[in-house]
């Protein structure tokens, strides 16, 4: 019987997502973005975005119990890597004004001119993948050393690689490579990305990035409910009787941070297509604070909890709160007050209370079918009784 | 008897923490189906012995079999090398020192002095962890459910587990949510589910009261016979000890000073004396 | 010759920079030594400390001005402890962390708002700002004084922790919280001392780096703090005089590599420019991970062992 119940909850969420894509899909359609709910299409675009990053982290910070601090790191590389090999041909030049171009190839165009369209599509998902590897690849040799730290040190090492990576993207004898510390802009990015099916042009400016992150999460999801998720659990609970229960401590913390970083990559070449530009310097520590804040404002160790807190944080730093900064908010005009970073000092005020008083977040450790599950089950068992 | 294969066999194993010696030439073994209680008064270097058979310290000096096969070794080295207030110093000349999770995969497994459950997750969940490390799976076939078939078996196992140590129905329970007694009978039932050779307790009728501590005589007892194991353990209670021991060693500031079945163990002056401790200018 | 000339003075500038970093260093590793928790807004309580001073500097004359910067940073320190960490005593690590992380985008957002997120000329400290030449070269006052006072201010700390009733309870804190607690020290009076202490550092700290740079912005704080932290730990965080002299090698190395590009073409080395200032920042997180892969507990400090 558990066995049936488990499979038609897998189901039940499995059509959630999907008509949550689907409702994704149509909103892409009917707003524009110059519109008055234009501000929605921003809020999920990045959501999406930070939704992924956050849960990637939660997977290393709050699953496995590893306190990393790398992530605006491995974001950088999957953003480089991503932005790097879609440029196309015509605007490479322009692209590296002072450099040399070393990379001269961009796979979606390259897939495009065997496959039209779909190799368009193609190319791009193969750079997403190669943005995450290479974030994955540089968590592997940078693992080696530190993962063996404990945890405040860790925290410390892996801050300390982030800022490393950014000096050793925006050094010009990388130029060739990544423009040394000048932006990268004109990659396949999700404003540009459209439909064409039978003349109409549909837009997917919104639907790509919330579709990789609804993917990517799912994986992640799928990493924890597995035998290596409850072993990532027992590493985070008890390293000692985990290591004596046959975990092998070293090979699992590096499984979980090779895993949480090539989604951190994934989700950082997001950003990129999101955005439109890549540029190093936008990938500081401060990034990878606000990415643990939206972690802990959902709850450490809740999955629906760094989706929810994400897409909160961003909703109400880019738009629910955005009258704190223009002189108007909630119908009370007091310019003086409500000027330009007001948003911001609320908002951190309240991400302060969070932390203090409300410890658990807003999900605690529980995921959202919890909350749905914990009403039906208490008749249940009275039932049993 | 002694036809008996050994289990495991400590060879003249010293651990010296800076000018401590908490364990001093210690040799032990462990024969098939065996039980064989290690006592001793406070801070004689029981856990530490534990912990050099179980991997979590290496050793300073010695060796230690384990089914046949030498699976940790060492001899003082580097900086240990002068500073050495052992014996044996130039016995061995290998350095083989495994994780403990390497000597739980080749069959042994602990329980801990003070419990280790993993307390965010259910009684079910910390059996079904300690199946994790005879997986078959790798990170993509786990997460693509390819190994569905191997956790369906382990689920059942865990259930069929969970019967047995009479856990069952509180299967879905926090595991630090239940009463001491369950706990550690949880704690031991996690070991057994990693289908060790060897079993080894430490302490495990710590905090328990006269009734409790029947029952888990009984319960050792019953691990035995229906697990096929070989059991260490490290206790107090000398009712338990004494009654279900097939052989004793006694330490006693590191050293060992007795060794014998239970009668012997009685008897033995040098025990009564390290219980009740000496005077020793009394004694000069 | 040729080679010592040329860097000389940048080493004297980084030796400087590294007295600096030696105050900051300070209040990382006393509370890290107390409370085991990686106080990451310090850096932001000396940034604030340097907007402190321009504002004040704005409208009080500077004999006023320096003494209330300080005083008024010291009370920060003091309120972040009681408001931000005091609470979480029983929490886990890090949540504790995670508050601090908290407080530094707290304080960085204030200051954002406050200063509209331009960058504040620092005010002229006379003498000290003043231009003077040594050893044929030109520098600020500033940049001799401060490796003396830093030295100075250190002896007196490393008195009054040794001589001192609240010194000798920050030693027994520092060595075991709960036991300390048991024998009647009120840790919650020597926590707040702690902090009092390491902000009063960070903030002459701040009066004597800010000197020396243009102004002031809401993330000046966050790369010396990063920095600072480092020295602690490469000194082997908990230890005074380890904090100290990993402060002065980063701060050298920094300087040094900030040169290191003229240093190799006057010296023929290599025929031009290859940009490595890019890396000054970097090179003090080489120089951390390389230290935690060899040596965890850094330079001095004591090694501990988990119990099973």
């Amino acid at each position: 019987m558990m066995q049936t119940r488990s499979k038609k909850n897998a189901w039940l969420a499995f059509l959630a997502v999907l008509a949550f894509l689907a409702l994704i899909f149509v909103l892409d359609q009917i707003i524009k973005p110059t519109d008055r709910l234009g501000m929605l299409l921003i809020v999920l675009q990045k959501g999406a975005v930070y939704a992924l990053a956050a849960v990637s982290m939660n997977l290393l910070n709050g699953y496995t119990g590893l306190f990393s601090l790398g992530h605006a790191g491995f974001m950088l590389l999957g953003a480089y890597t991503y932005a790097i090999f879609t440029i196309p041909d015509k605007s490479r030049d322009a692209v590296y004004q002072y450099y040399d171009a070393a990379v001269r190839f961009s796979i979606p165009e390259q897939l495009s001119r065997h496959m039209g369209g779909f190799g368009t599509a193609l190319g791009i998902l193969i750079a997403l993948i190669l943005a995450g590897a290479v974030a994955a690849l540089l968590a592997w040799l940078i693992g080696l050393p530190v993962l063996r730290l404990k945890s405040d040190y860790l925290a410390i090492a892996t801050l300390g690689f982030a800022e490393i990576i950014r000096a050793l993207f925006q050094w010009s004898k990388l130029g060739p490579i990544t423009n040394g510390s000048n932006l990268l802009k004109n990659f396949a990015r999700a404003s540009k990305f459209k439909l064409e099916i039978a003349g109409a042009k549909l837009s997917l400016s919104t639907f790509v990035p919330v579709l990789i992150a609804t993917v990517s999460i799912t994986l992640i999801v799928l990493i924890v409910n597995s035998t290596y998720g409850r072993a990532f659990k027992a590493i985070r609970d008890d390293e000692i009787a985990a290591e004596a229960m046959g975990i092998n401590l070293a090979k699992h913390k590096m499984i979980a941070f090779v895993t949480s970083s090539f989604f951190a990559g994934v989700s950082g070449a997001t950003l990129a297509m999101v955005l439109s530009i890549a540029q190093a310097n936008n990938f500081k520590s401060a990034m990878t604070y606000e990415i643990l804040l939206m972690v802990v404002l959902g709850g450490i160790g809740s999955i629906t909890g760094s989706v929810i807190g994400s897409f909160l944080f961003v909703a109400a730093s880019e738009w629910w709160l955005r009258g704190l900064d223009s002189g108007k908010f909630l119908g009370i005009e007091a310019p003086n007050i409500f000027r330009n970073g007001f948003r911001l000092v609320v908002f951190s005020v309240i991400i302060m209370i969070v932390v203090l008083f409300f410890r658990q977040g807003i999900m605690g450790e529980k995921e959202l079918p919890d909350l749905f599950r914990k009403k039906k089950k208490t008749p249940a068992k009275e039932a049993e009784s | 008897m002694s036809e008996q294969k050994k289990i495991l066999a400590v060879e003249h194993v010293t651990m010296q923490f800076g000018g401590v010696v908490a364990v001093n030439d210690l040799s032990m073994e462990v024969r098939e189906g065996e039980i064989v209680a290690i006592i001793g008064p406070n801070g004689a270097g029981k856990t530490t012995a534990f912990n050099v058979i179980t991997g979590v310290y290496a050793p300073t000096n010695g060796r230690v079999y384990f089914d046949g096969d030498c699976v940790v070794e060492n001899h003082p080295h580097g900086k240990m090398k002068k500073s050495y207030l052992g014996e044996h110093a130039d016995l061995y000349k290998l350095v083989k020192e495994p994780t403990p999770d390497q000597l739980t995969k080749l069959g042994m497994a602990r329980t801990f002095q003070n419990i280790r459950l993993w307390k965010s997750m259910t009684v079910f969940d910390n059996i079904l962890v300690a199946k994790h490390l005879k997986r078959s799976s790798n990170l993509f076939s786990a997460a693509f459910r390819f190994n569905r078939a191997e956790e369906e078996k382990n689920r059942r196992e865990v259930l069929e587990l969970l019967k047995i140590v009479g856990l069952e129905e509180v299967k879905d329970e926090l595991a630090t949510s239940l009463p001491y007694g369950k706990q550690r009978r949880l704690e031991i039932a996690r070991a057994l589910a990693t289908h060790p050779k060897l079993l080894l307790l430490d302490e495990p009728a710590a905090g328990m009261n006269p009734q409790e501590t029947q029952e888990l005589t009984q319960f050792i007892g019953q691990i035995r016979k229906d697990f096929d194991v070989s059991i260490v353990l490290i206790e107090h209670h000398m009712d338990l000890v004494m009654d279900i021991s097939d052989r004793i060693y006694v330490l006693d500031f590191g050293r060992l000073i007795a060794q014998g079945v239970p009668e012997e163990i009685r008897a033995n002056e040098k025990v009564i004396d390290a219980y009740l401790g000496v005077v020793d200018d009394a004694e000069n | 010759m040729n080679v010592l000339k040329t860097t000389l003075p940048y080493i004297i500038s980084g030796i400087s920079v590294g007295g600096q970093y030696a105050l900051i260093a300070i209040g990382y590793t006393m509370v890290y030594g107390i409370l085991r928790l990686i106080n990451f807004a310090h850096g932001d309580v000396f940034m604030v400390a340097g907007l402190m001073m321009v504002y004040l500097a704005a409208s009080l004359p500077l004999y006023l001005a320096i003494p209330l910067v300080i005083l008024l940073t010291v009370l920060l320190g003091f309120t972040i402890e009681r408001v931000a960490y005091k609470p979480l005593r029983t929490a886990p690590r890090m949540s504790v962390m995670i508050s601090a992380i908290g407080v530094s985008y707290l304080l960085q957002n204030l200051a954002l708002y406050i200063t509209g997120g331009l960058n504040k000329n620092y005010p002229q400290i006379p003498w000290i700002s003043d231009r003077i030449s040594i050893f044929g070269m030109e520098t600020s006052r500033v940049t001799v004084i401060t490796p003396f006072l830093t030295i100075i201010l250190v002896i007196v700390l490393v008195q009054l922790i040794n001589h001192t009733k609240i010194g000798m309870a920050m030693r027994a804190v520092s060595r075991d919280f709960e036991t300390s607690q048991l024998m009647g020290i009120q840790i919650n009076r020597v926590i707040s001392a702690t902090f009092i202490i390491g902000t009063f550092l960070a903030a002459v700290g701040s009066i004597l780096f800010f000197t020396n740079y243009p102004g002031v912005v809401p993330t000046s704080g966050a790369m010396p703090g990063l920095k600072a932290f480092v020295a602690a730990v490469f000194g082997g965080i908990g230890s005074i005089p380890g904090a100290v002299i990993g402060a002065f090698i980063i701060g050298v190395a920094e300087s040094v590599i900030k040169g290191l590009d003229t240093i190799l073409v006057v010296n023929g080395v290599i025929s031009e420019q290859i940009g490595l200032a890019t890396f000054s920042d970097a090179f003090t997180f080489v120089l951390l991970i390389i230290i935690l892969v060899f040596k965890p507990t850094g330079l001095f400090g004591e090694k501990s062992t988990d119990k099973v």
